[in-house]
Protein backbone atom coordinates (compact mmCIF):
# COMPACT_ATOMS: atom_id res chain seq x y z
CA UNK A 1 0.00 0.00 0.00
CA UNK A 2 1.22 3.56 -0.80
CA UNK A 3 0.67 7.11 0.01
CA UNK A 4 1.41 10.32 -1.38
CA UNK A 5 2.69 12.85 1.22
CA UNK A 6 5.45 14.68 -0.75
CA UNK A 7 5.49 15.00 -4.16
CA UNK A 8 8.86 13.16 -3.94
CA UNK A 9 7.07 9.93 -3.06
CA UNK A 10 6.76 9.32 -6.73
CA UNK A 11 9.95 8.78 -9.19
CA UNK A 12 10.14 10.93 -11.94
CA UNK A 13 9.13 7.92 -14.13
CA UNK A 14 6.10 7.24 -11.93
CA UNK A 15 4.96 10.66 -12.33
CA UNK A 16 5.74 10.56 -16.25
CA UNK A 17 2.68 7.24 -15.93
CA UNK A 18 1.06 9.34 -13.52
CA UNK A 19 0.85 12.00 -16.18
CA UNK A 20 0.24 9.82 -19.36
CA UNK A 21 -2.95 8.52 -17.56
CA UNK A 22 -4.66 11.85 -16.38
CA UNK A 23 -3.70 12.58 -20.18
CA UNK A 24 -5.74 9.26 -21.41
CA UNK A 25 -8.75 10.29 -18.75
CA UNK A 26 -9.09 13.79 -20.43
CA UNK A 27 -9.47 12.34 -23.64
CA UNK A 28 -11.97 9.59 -22.99
CA UNK A 29 -13.25 10.39 -19.65
CA UNK A 30 -16.37 7.82 -20.06
CA UNK A 31 -14.27 4.80 -20.42
CA UNK A 32 -13.01 5.86 -16.57
CA UNK A 33 -16.72 6.20 -15.92
CA UNK A 34 -17.29 3.25 -13.42
CA UNK A 35 -13.40 2.00 -12.65
CA UNK A 36 -13.85 2.62 -8.83
CA UNK A 37 -17.65 1.60 -8.66
CA UNK A 38 -18.41 0.77 -5.35
CA UNK A 39 -15.51 2.22 -3.62
CA UNK A 40 -15.09 5.33 -1.53
CA UNK A 41 -13.01 8.34 -0.65
CA UNK A 42 -12.80 10.33 2.55
CA UNK A 43 -12.31 13.95 2.44
CA UNK A 44 -10.54 14.37 5.74
CA UNK A 45 -10.89 18.50 5.63
CA UNK A 46 -9.72 20.00 9.24
CA UNK A 47 -9.52 23.45 7.15
CA UNK A 48 -11.56 25.15 5.01
CA UNK A 49 -10.89 24.52 1.35
CA UNK A 50 -13.70 24.41 -1.55
CA UNK A 51 -11.47 23.88 -4.28
CA UNK A 52 -9.47 20.87 -3.47
CA UNK A 53 -11.79 19.10 -1.94
CA UNK A 54 -14.64 19.72 -4.56
CA UNK A 55 -11.87 18.22 -7.05
CA UNK A 56 -10.88 15.00 -5.21
CA UNK A 57 -14.87 14.60 -4.40
CA UNK A 58 -15.13 15.06 -8.58
CA UNK A 59 -12.52 13.28 -8.85
CA UNK A 60 -14.11 9.93 -7.08
CA UNK A 61 -17.25 10.64 -8.27
CA UNK A 62 -16.04 10.93 -12.23
CA UNK A 63 -14.60 7.21 -11.98
CA UNK A 64 -17.82 5.82 -9.84
CA UNK A 65 -17.33 5.90 -6.83
CA UNK A 66 -18.42 7.65 -3.48
CA UNK A 67 -17.38 10.07 -1.16
CA UNK A 68 -17.97 10.97 2.21
CA UNK A 69 -16.01 12.95 4.82
CA UNK A 70 -15.78 16.33 6.66
CA UNK A 71 -15.22 19.77 5.36
CA UNK A 72 -13.86 21.59 8.58
CA UNK A 73 -12.13 20.61 12.14
CA UNK A 74 -15.38 21.76 13.98
CA UNK A 75 -17.29 19.46 12.09
CA UNK A 76 -15.05 16.31 13.36
CA UNK A 77 -14.29 14.75 16.28
CA UNK A 78 -10.87 16.89 16.24
CA UNK A 79 -13.31 19.54 17.90
CA UNK A 80 -13.44 16.50 20.75
CA UNK A 81 -9.75 16.60 21.27
CA UNK A 82 -9.37 13.30 19.13
CA UNK A 83 -5.96 12.46 17.75
CA UNK A 84 -5.31 12.03 13.53
CA UNK A 85 -4.36 8.73 14.56
CA UNK A 86 -7.60 7.42 16.09
CA UNK A 87 -9.39 9.06 13.34
CA UNK A 88 -7.58 7.39 10.79
CA UNK A 89 -8.06 4.63 12.49
CA UNK A 90 -11.73 4.83 12.50
CA UNK A 91 -11.79 6.46 8.62
CA UNK A 92 -9.97 2.83 7.44
CA UNK A 93 -13.11 1.24 8.62
CA UNK A 94 -15.20 3.23 6.50
CA UNK A 95 -13.67 4.42 2.94
CA UNK A 96 -11.16 3.05 0.92
CA UNK A 97 -8.83 5.96 0.43
CA UNK A 98 -8.15 9.29 2.10
CA UNK A 99 -7.64 12.65 1.20
CA UNK A 100 -6.48 14.93 4.51
CA UNK A 101 -5.72 18.40 5.07
CA UNK A 102 -4.60 19.88 7.56
CA UNK A 103 -3.50 23.26 8.97
CA UNK A 104 -0.20 21.29 11.80
CA UNK A 105 2.57 20.48 9.07
CA UNK A 106 3.41 16.41 8.93
CA UNK A 107 -0.33 15.53 10.62
CA UNK A 108 -1.14 13.56 6.89
CA UNK A 109 2.56 11.63 7.46
CA UNK A 110 0.97 10.54 11.39
CA UNK A 111 -2.53 9.31 9.70
CA UNK A 112 0.08 7.38 7.23
CA UNK A 113 1.56 5.41 10.12
CA UNK A 114 -1.58 4.26 11.59
CA UNK A 115 -3.61 3.82 8.62
CA UNK A 116 -4.67 0.46 6.78
CA UNK A 117 -6.06 2.73 3.54
CA UNK A 118 -3.74 5.27 1.45
CA UNK A 119 -3.69 8.23 2.54
CA UNK A 120 -3.31 11.52 0.27
CA UNK A 121 -1.70 15.03 1.73
CA UNK A 122 -4.09 17.28 0.37
CA UNK A 123 -2.16 19.87 2.23
CA UNK A 124 -0.49 20.11 5.64
CA UNK A 125 0.14 23.81 6.42
CA UNK A 126 2.61 25.50 4.80
CA UNK A 127 4.72 22.14 4.35
CA UNK A 128 3.60 20.16 1.20
CA UNK A 129 0.65 20.15 -1.34
CA UNK A 130 1.66 17.13 -3.66
CA UNK A 131 -1.66 17.23 -5.97
CA UNK A 132 -1.67 20.84 -6.36
CA UNK A 133 1.90 20.15 -7.36
CA UNK A 134 0.79 17.06 -10.06
CA UNK A 135 -1.92 19.33 -11.16
CA UNK A 136 0.87 21.98 -11.87
CA UNK A 137 2.98 19.32 -13.32
CA UNK A 138 0.10 17.96 -15.50
CA UNK A 139 -1.17 21.58 -16.63
CA UNK A 140 2.79 22.64 -17.58
CA UNK A 141 3.32 19.09 -19.96
CA UNK A 142 0.02 20.44 -21.39
CA UNK A 143 0.49 23.13 -22.46
CA UNK A 144 4.35 23.50 -22.90
CA UNK A 145 4.48 19.92 -23.97
CA UNK A 146 7.89 19.40 -21.53
CA UNK A 147 8.69 19.26 -17.97
CA UNK A 148 12.52 20.30 -19.15
CA UNK A 149 13.99 23.05 -20.27
CA UNK A 150 12.95 26.18 -18.90
CA UNK A 151 12.61 29.17 -16.87
CA UNK A 152 9.82 28.77 -13.73
CA UNK A 153 9.02 31.96 -12.39
CA UNK A 154 7.22 31.96 -8.74
CA UNK A 155 5.89 34.96 -7.88
CA UNK A 156 4.39 36.18 -4.23
CA UNK A 157 4.15 34.20 -0.90
CA UNK A 158 7.01 31.88 -1.23
CA UNK A 159 7.89 31.28 2.26
CA UNK A 160 4.55 30.29 3.60
CA UNK A 161 3.42 28.93 0.03
CA UNK A 162 3.63 25.42 0.49
CA UNK A 163 2.44 24.80 -3.46
CA UNK A 164 5.67 26.35 -4.24
CA UNK A 165 7.69 24.46 -1.64
CA UNK A 166 6.00 21.01 -3.16
CA UNK A 167 6.53 22.37 -7.23
CA UNK A 168 10.16 23.53 -6.68
CA UNK A 169 10.89 20.03 -5.40
CA UNK A 170 9.59 18.45 -8.50
CA UNK A 171 10.66 20.31 -10.69
CA UNK A 172 14.69 20.01 -9.68
CA UNK A 173 14.07 16.58 -11.02
CA UNK A 174 13.70 17.58 -14.42
CA UNK A 175 16.97 18.93 -16.81
CA UNK A 176 17.65 22.09 -17.30
CA UNK A 177 14.72 24.02 -15.02
CA UNK A 178 15.65 26.96 -14.20
CA UNK A 179 13.50 29.27 -11.12
CA UNK A 180 13.48 33.11 -11.12
CA UNK A 181 12.27 33.80 -7.45
CA UNK A 182 10.30 36.81 -7.58
CA UNK A 183 9.11 37.83 -3.67
CA UNK A 184 9.48 41.07 -0.63
CA UNK A 185 12.42 40.02 1.55
CA UNK A 186 9.99 39.17 4.14
CA UNK A 187 8.02 35.97 2.17
CA UNK A 188 11.78 34.95 0.15
CA UNK A 189 11.80 30.76 0.16
CA UNK A 190 12.11 29.16 3.24
CA UNK A 191 16.44 28.26 3.61
CA UNK A 192 15.52 24.77 3.75
CA UNK A 193 14.72 24.85 -0.18
CA UNK A 194 17.41 27.13 -0.81
CA UNK A 195 20.35 25.28 0.81
CA UNK A 196 18.90 21.85 0.39
CA UNK A 197 16.84 21.97 -2.86
CA UNK A 198 18.43 24.67 -4.93
CA UNK A 199 22.13 24.56 -4.13
CA UNK A 200 22.25 21.05 -2.96
CA UNK A 201 21.32 20.27 -6.44
CA UNK A 202 22.92 23.19 -8.53
CA UNK A 203 19.62 24.35 -9.82
CA UNK A 204 20.27 27.83 -11.41
CA UNK A 205 18.08 30.25 -9.54
CA UNK A 206 17.96 34.13 -8.51
CA UNK A 207 16.38 35.89 -6.31
CA UNK A 208 14.63 38.78 -7.11
CA UNK A 209 11.84 41.54 -5.69
CA UNK A 210 10.61 43.35 -8.86
CA UNK A 211 8.11 41.21 -11.07
CA UNK A 212 8.71 44.10 -14.56
CA UNK A 213 12.02 42.59 -14.84
CA UNK A 214 11.78 39.17 -14.50
CA UNK A 215 8.84 38.62 -17.01
CA UNK A 216 10.47 38.49 -20.07
CA UNK A 217 12.88 35.71 -19.01
CA UNK A 218 9.80 33.21 -18.21
CA UNK A 219 8.21 30.24 -19.98
CA UNK A 220 6.02 29.53 -16.65
CA UNK A 221 4.92 32.32 -14.35
CA UNK A 222 3.34 30.75 -10.86
CA UNK A 223 1.33 33.58 -8.87
CA UNK A 224 0.61 32.69 -5.75
CA UNK A 225 -1.87 34.09 -3.27
CA UNK A 226 -0.56 36.10 0.41
CA UNK A 227 -2.62 34.36 2.75
CA UNK A 228 -4.05 35.71 5.69
CA UNK A 229 -4.13 32.21 7.63
CA UNK A 230 -0.67 32.00 7.49
CA UNK A 231 0.45 35.06 9.52
CA UNK A 232 0.23 35.32 13.10
CA UNK A 233 0.48 38.91 12.84
CA UNK A 234 -2.30 40.86 10.90
CA UNK A 235 -0.07 44.31 10.31
CA UNK A 236 2.21 42.10 8.50
CA UNK A 237 -0.28 40.47 6.23
CA UNK A 238 -1.54 44.28 5.90
CA UNK A 239 1.31 44.90 4.87
CA UNK A 240 2.67 42.37 2.45
CA UNK A 241 -0.76 41.41 0.35
CA UNK A 242 -0.82 43.61 -2.60
CA UNK A 243 3.29 43.66 -3.23
CA UNK A 244 2.73 42.20 -6.48
CA UNK A 245 -0.55 42.40 -9.09
CA UNK A 246 -0.12 40.76 -12.30
CA UNK A 247 -2.32 42.88 -14.69
CA UNK A 248 -2.20 43.47 -18.85
CA UNK A 249 0.80 45.77 -18.80
CA UNK A 250 2.68 43.49 -17.19
CA UNK A 251 1.50 40.84 -19.49
CA UNK A 252 2.91 43.25 -22.72
CA UNK A 253 6.41 42.34 -21.14
CA UNK A 254 6.08 38.01 -21.33
CA UNK A 255 7.26 35.87 -24.11
CA UNK A 256 4.18 34.95 -26.56
CA UNK A 257 4.05 31.42 -24.90
CA UNK A 258 4.48 32.62 -21.40
CA UNK A 259 1.74 30.70 -19.09
CA UNK A 260 0.58 31.79 -16.21
CA UNK A 261 -0.44 29.44 -13.30
CA UNK A 262 -2.16 30.05 -10.16
CA UNK A 263 -3.04 27.33 -7.21
CA UNK A 264 -6.08 29.23 -6.78
CA UNK A 265 -8.07 30.89 -5.29
CA UNK A 266 -6.44 34.29 -6.05
CA UNK A 267 -7.38 37.53 -4.49
CA UNK A 268 -6.44 40.48 -6.11
CA UNK A 269 -2.59 39.34 -7.58
CA UNK A 270 -4.00 39.10 -10.83
CA UNK A 271 -6.15 41.20 -12.41
CA UNK A 272 -9.26 39.84 -13.80
CA UNK A 273 -8.28 41.78 -17.32
CA UNK A 274 -5.68 38.84 -17.17
CA UNK A 275 -8.32 36.38 -17.42
CA UNK A 276 -9.21 36.48 -21.40
CA UNK A 277 -5.55 36.77 -22.16
CA UNK A 278 -4.81 33.15 -24.05
CA UNK A 279 -1.97 32.74 -21.86
CA UNK A 280 -3.85 33.12 -18.31
CA UNK A 281 -4.00 29.11 -17.70
CA UNK A 282 -5.06 29.24 -14.34
CA UNK A 283 -8.21 27.79 -14.72
CA UNK A 284 -7.80 25.09 -17.47
CA UNK A 285 -5.40 24.39 -14.39
CA UNK A 286 -7.98 23.31 -12.41
CA UNK A 287 -9.38 21.12 -14.77
CA UNK A 288 -6.36 19.29 -15.11
CA UNK A 289 -6.29 18.74 -11.28
CA UNK A 290 -9.36 16.97 -11.77
CA UNK A 291 -8.28 13.94 -14.27
CA UNK A 292 -4.87 13.93 -11.89
CA UNK A 293 -6.68 13.31 -9.12
CA UNK A 294 -8.75 10.97 -10.87
CA UNK A 295 -5.29 9.46 -12.11
CA UNK A 296 -4.24 9.51 -7.94
CA UNK A 297 -6.72 7.78 -6.97
CA UNK A 298 -6.80 4.76 -9.46
CA UNK A 299 -2.79 4.63 -9.12
CA UNK A 300 -3.36 4.32 -5.00
CA UNK A 301 -6.33 1.87 -5.20
CA UNK A 302 -3.99 -0.21 -8.00
CA UNK A 303 -7.59 -0.10 -9.87
CA UNK A 304 -6.44 -1.30 -13.70
CA UNK A 305 -6.66 1.00 -16.67
CA UNK A 306 -9.70 -0.34 -18.64
CA UNK A 307 -9.45 -1.63 -21.80
CA UNK B 1 45.82 15.94 42.29
CA UNK B 2 42.02 14.83 42.92
CA UNK B 3 41.90 11.25 43.88
CA UNK B 4 38.41 9.76 41.91
CA UNK B 5 37.85 5.95 43.38
CA UNK B 6 38.10 3.06 40.73
CA UNK B 7 35.33 1.38 38.73
CA UNK B 8 35.11 -1.72 39.10
CA UNK B 9 32.35 -2.67 36.16
CA UNK B 10 30.73 0.66 34.90
CA UNK B 11 31.43 3.17 31.56
CA UNK B 12 33.74 6.66 31.49
CA UNK B 13 32.87 8.89 29.34
CA UNK B 14 36.14 10.35 28.75
CA UNK B 15 36.95 13.63 26.03
CA UNK B 16 34.00 15.43 26.85
CA UNK B 17 34.37 19.12 25.91
CA UNK B 18 35.42 20.96 28.97
CA UNK B 19 32.19 22.30 30.90
CA UNK B 20 29.81 19.98 28.95
CA UNK B 21 29.61 17.32 31.71
CA UNK B 22 26.31 18.81 33.51
CA UNK B 23 24.86 19.43 30.18
CA UNK B 24 25.03 14.80 29.51
CA UNK B 25 24.73 14.38 33.03
CA UNK B 26 20.90 15.83 32.51
CA UNK B 27 20.77 14.27 29.38
CA UNK B 28 21.40 11.26 30.01
CA UNK B 29 19.00 11.15 33.01
CA UNK B 30 21.84 10.15 35.12
CA UNK B 31 20.28 12.30 37.97
CA UNK B 32 17.45 9.58 38.04
CA UNK B 33 20.01 6.75 38.44
CA UNK B 34 20.76 5.18 41.78
CA UNK B 35 24.29 4.17 41.10
CA UNK B 36 27.51 5.98 42.21
CA UNK B 37 28.49 8.76 39.17
CA UNK B 38 31.15 10.81 39.67
CA UNK B 39 31.90 14.16 37.67
CA UNK B 40 34.99 15.05 36.19
CA UNK B 41 35.32 18.87 35.22
CA UNK B 42 38.42 20.58 33.62
CA UNK B 43 40.88 17.45 33.60
CA UNK B 44 44.02 17.99 32.20
CA UNK B 45 44.61 16.41 28.17
CA UNK B 46 47.26 16.22 26.15
CA UNK B 47 44.51 16.24 23.15
CA UNK B 48 42.02 18.51 24.20
CA UNK B 49 43.85 20.87 26.66
CA UNK B 50 40.72 20.66 29.04
CA UNK B 51 38.20 18.08 29.28
CA UNK B 52 35.69 16.65 31.58
CA UNK B 53 35.06 13.02 32.54
CA UNK B 54 32.20 11.05 33.44
CA UNK B 55 31.86 7.79 35.20
CA UNK B 56 29.35 5.45 35.78
CA UNK B 57 28.96 2.38 38.09
CA UNK B 58 26.58 0.19 36.08
CA UNK B 59 26.09 -1.49 32.88
CA UNK B 60 26.25 -0.41 29.52
CA UNK B 61 22.15 0.24 29.08
CA UNK B 62 22.29 2.37 31.63
CA UNK B 63 22.68 4.82 29.00
CA UNK B 64 21.71 5.77 25.92
CA UNK B 65 24.47 6.11 23.48
CA UNK B 66 22.08 7.70 20.76
CA UNK B 67 21.26 10.52 22.85
CA UNK B 68 25.11 10.61 23.55
CA UNK B 69 25.89 10.91 20.13
CA UNK B 70 23.80 13.27 19.17
CA UNK B 71 25.19 15.60 22.15
CA UNK B 72 28.81 15.14 21.15
CA UNK B 73 29.93 12.11 19.14
CA UNK B 74 33.86 12.99 19.71
CA UNK B 75 33.38 11.63 23.45
CA UNK B 76 34.67 8.12 24.17
CA UNK B 77 33.01 5.30 26.01
CA UNK B 78 35.08 3.09 28.25
CA UNK B 79 34.04 -0.38 29.21
CA UNK B 80 35.23 -0.98 32.17
CA UNK B 81 35.20 -4.65 33.82
CA UNK B 82 37.00 -5.39 36.71
CA UNK B 83 38.77 -2.79 36.52
CA UNK B 84 40.25 -2.48 32.78
CA UNK B 85 39.00 -1.12 30.00
CA UNK B 86 37.79 -4.31 28.30
CA UNK B 87 35.58 -2.01 25.07
CA UNK B 88 36.19 1.64 24.05
CA UNK B 89 32.70 2.80 22.11
CA UNK B 90 33.01 4.96 19.13
CA UNK B 91 30.17 7.01 18.83
CA UNK B 92 28.43 8.07 15.45
CA UNK B 93 25.91 11.02 15.27
CA UNK B 94 22.77 9.23 15.11
CA UNK B 95 20.53 8.71 11.67
CA UNK B 96 17.20 9.36 14.10
CA UNK B 97 16.77 10.18 17.32
CA UNK B 98 13.66 10.25 19.19
CA UNK B 99 12.88 12.33 22.31
CA UNK B 100 15.99 14.06 22.73
CA UNK B 101 15.11 17.20 21.22
CA UNK B 102 11.41 18.63 20.42
CA UNK B 103 10.38 20.59 17.63
CA UNK B 104 9.64 24.14 18.04
CA UNK B 105 7.89 25.04 14.61
CA UNK B 106 4.72 26.31 16.12
CA UNK B 107 2.77 24.68 13.07
CA UNK B 108 4.26 21.03 13.57
CA UNK B 109 1.64 18.68 14.20
CA UNK B 110 3.51 17.62 17.38
CA UNK B 111 2.71 20.64 19.06
CA UNK B 112 -1.02 20.23 19.49
CA UNK B 113 -0.89 16.55 19.64
CA UNK B 114 1.50 16.11 22.98
CA UNK B 115 1.59 12.13 22.97
CA UNK B 116 3.62 11.81 19.04
CA UNK B 117 7.24 11.47 19.97
CA UNK B 118 9.49 14.10 19.00
CA UNK B 119 11.57 12.23 16.11
CA UNK B 120 14.63 13.60 13.96
CA UNK B 121 16.40 12.56 11.13
CA UNK B 122 19.65 13.43 9.97
CA UNK B 123 19.57 15.74 7.22
CA UNK B 124 23.11 16.74 6.79
CA UNK B 125 26.15 14.78 8.55
CA UNK B 126 28.19 17.38 7.51
CA UNK B 127 26.67 20.14 8.87
CA UNK B 128 25.33 18.07 11.51
CA UNK B 129 21.78 19.27 10.75
CA UNK B 130 18.77 17.57 12.54
CA UNK B 131 14.73 17.89 10.68
CA UNK B 132 11.90 17.05 12.33
CA UNK B 133 10.12 13.91 10.94
CA UNK B 134 7.03 15.28 10.57
CA UNK B 135 7.30 19.23 9.38
CA UNK B 136 11.25 18.90 8.36
CA UNK B 137 11.95 22.18 10.41
CA UNK B 138 15.44 22.05 10.50
CA UNK B 139 17.06 21.99 14.50
CA UNK B 140 20.35 23.09 14.28
CA UNK B 141 23.01 21.84 17.10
Amino acid sequence: MRHLLNPLDFSVEEISRLLDLAADIEHDRPRFAHVCDGKKIATLFYEPSTRTRLSFESAMLSLGGSVLGFSSAASSSAAKGESVADTIRMVSCYADICAMRHPKEGAPLVASLHSSIPVINAGDGGHQHPTQTLTDLMTIRSLLGRLDNMTVGLCGDLKFGRTVHSLINALVRYPNVKFVLISPTELKIPEYIREDVLKAGNIEFMEVDNLDAAMPKLDILYMTRVQRERFFNEEDYIRLKDCYILDRAKMKLAKEHMFVLHPLPRVNEISVEVDDDPRAAYFRQVQYGVYVRMALIMTLLEVEKPC
Amino acid sequence: MLNISGLREGIVLDHIQAGKSLDIYYHLGLDKLECQVAIIKNAKSSKMGRKDIIKIEGPLDSISLEVLGYIDHNITVNIIRDDKIVEKKRLELPKKITNVIHCKNPRCITSIEQELPHIFYLADKKTETYRCMYCEEKYGK
